[in-house]
């Protein structure tokens, strides 16, 4: 039976590789659009963010200052055991990396007083699901407000499935350069109102080297944008889009756009 | 004052003057010496109480505001990249109506009304959002705090910092715009 002692510790160091290495496939994207970008300050932003993950790989600070509202998806194999609450004990976790690693975010939505430690209402976010087998994974979505906050959803008509794209360009195009492009665009389609929105988050999860042609064509687009590093104009508005889909009433097609900025945190460990 | 880096282009430094309005848009700059951080609980604080007449304990006048909540820890600041300025826009004309020349570091611009309300007297240099790492590297030491009731991020923090950049000068005191340039651009091919 797995311990609380140990799984607080395997959700603290979680925390921290999330904050201070930025994944592979993220790093070679970010290479990528140095590669492509001509102009010299679109090139001089790539060449900060690329030397920052160096300094925060090595000093083992947090990449970005914003480090998000801590955020998991949790799949319990339901041969998996344990005795504790989950969601307490990430919550635990969270507050031991306060302010180690974590800058203190969660504020009450009215009041807008901050609880110090990014656990209040409903927060650290978690959400679980039953999967088969017998292993515990988490998976570590911390996502910073500048990029959160230009997100939208938009309950398309069922014959409109053609104006996804364009909804997506206009997301972006309205986003500009508040979101720290190069960003990632996640994609949510179908489902309900809610789910949508819970899928284009999702989406955010997979490695961006994994695109299909829907998505490809739809990146094209957004980059003709010419938003580039930063909204100072360039090549590279996004780094990639993903999309995640659910069957949707016959008479909907809800449609979801979470943005991530350049800073495409995310970590998981398996128990 | 303007002096030149080591790593060229200019050095912005407080207490800022004329020489600022001198730089223009696409300019790569260096800041060096004293800066200040604010967001949107110190703008809004800060601009009630100059509206009331109140004296606040820091001075905007001639000073560098950085946009940016950073992570302290003791006395090191271990993360501090830009905030997304747009939201500190509705005070920026209001703070350009109570100062001579004044210069912002932050990320994305602000709105058409603050630009034309900073010129004449006040330059935007942008900063790579989310570089936090990069940022504190370039900070050499926390020289004070106020209003740290509003919280560590929200809280008005004086840094000294050295070679801090390369930032780019994005809005000009001739209300010249990067930023607004690119969007212009973008509505030009998405009205094709």
């Amino acid at each position: 039976m797995l311990e609380f002692e140990k799984f607080v510790e395997a959700v603290k160091q979680l925390i921290l590789k999330a904050h201070t290495e930025i994944p592979e496939d993220v790093e070679k994207a970010l290479r990528g659009a140095y590669e492509i970008e001509e102009s010299e300050i679109a090139r001089r932003n790539l060449e900060i963010i690329l030397e920052n993950l160096e300094i925060a790989k090595k000093n083992r600070v947090p990449i970005c200052q914003d480090t998000g509202l801590p955020i998991f998806f949790v799949e319990i194999g339901r041969d998996f055991e344990l005795d504790f609450d989950i969601k307490k004990a990430i919550s635990v976790a969270v507050k031991e990396m306060t302010p180690k690693i974590l800058r203190p975010n969660a504020v009450h939505p009215i009041t807008r007083v901050n609880s110090g430690d990014n656990t209040g209402v409903g927060v650290p976010i978690v959400n679980c699901e039953i999967v088969d087998g017998h292993r515990l994974r988490i998976v570590y979505l911390p996502k910073g407000a500048g990029s959160e906050n230009v997100s939208a959803l938009r309950m398309l008509l069922p014959m409109e499935v053609k104006k996804i794209k364009n909804f997506v360009v206009e997301v972006v195009a309205n986003a500009m350069g508040l979101p720290c492009p190069p960003i990632v665009v996640g994609l949510g389609i179908g489902g309900s109102f809610d789910l949508s929105t819970k899928l284009a988050k999702k989406a955010l999860l997979r490695r961006l080297d994994s695109m299909n042609e829907f998505e490809l064509e739809i990146l094209s687009a957004v980059n003709d944008l010419g938003i580039g590093p930063m909204g100072l104009g360039g090549k590279t508005t996004a780094l990639a889009v993903l999309s995640e889909i659910a069957h949707c009433h016959t008479a909907s097609l809800p449609v979801a756009v979470n943005i991530q900025c350049w800073a495409n945190r995310r970590a998981e460990v398996i128990l | 004052m303007l002096g030149e880096s080591k790593s060229g282009g200019d050095i912005v430094r407080s207490p800022v003057g004329e020489e600022i309005l001198d730089l223009k848009v696409g300019d790569i700059v260096y800041v060096g010496g004293e800066i200040m951080t604010a967001r949107d609980k110190a703008h809004a604080r800060a601009v009630e109480m100059m509206e009331k007449g109140l004296e606040l304990p820091f001075s905007f006048n001639r000073s560098i505001v950085y946009h940016c909540g950073p992570i302290i820890q003791g006395d090191k600041v271990i993360s501090a990249g830009p905030t997304t300025s747009d939201r500190m826009s509705p005070y920026i004309p209001r703070i350009m109506e109570r100062v001579d020349f004044f210069v912002m570091i932050g990320k994305g611009g602000v709105s058409n009304e603050a630009v034309k309300a900073m010129k004449g007297k006040a330059i935007y240099l942008a900063f790579t959002g989310g570089a936090g790492a990069f940022a504190a590297s370039r900070i050499k030491k926390v020289k004070g705090v106020f209003w740290e009731d509003l919280g560590m991020a929200e809280a008005v923090w004086v840094f000294e910092v050295e070679n801090f950049g390369p930032c780019v000068v994005a809005i000009d005191s001739r209300g010249k715009n990067l930023y607004e340039d690119v969007r212009r651009r973008l509505m030009d091919k998405l009205k094709r």
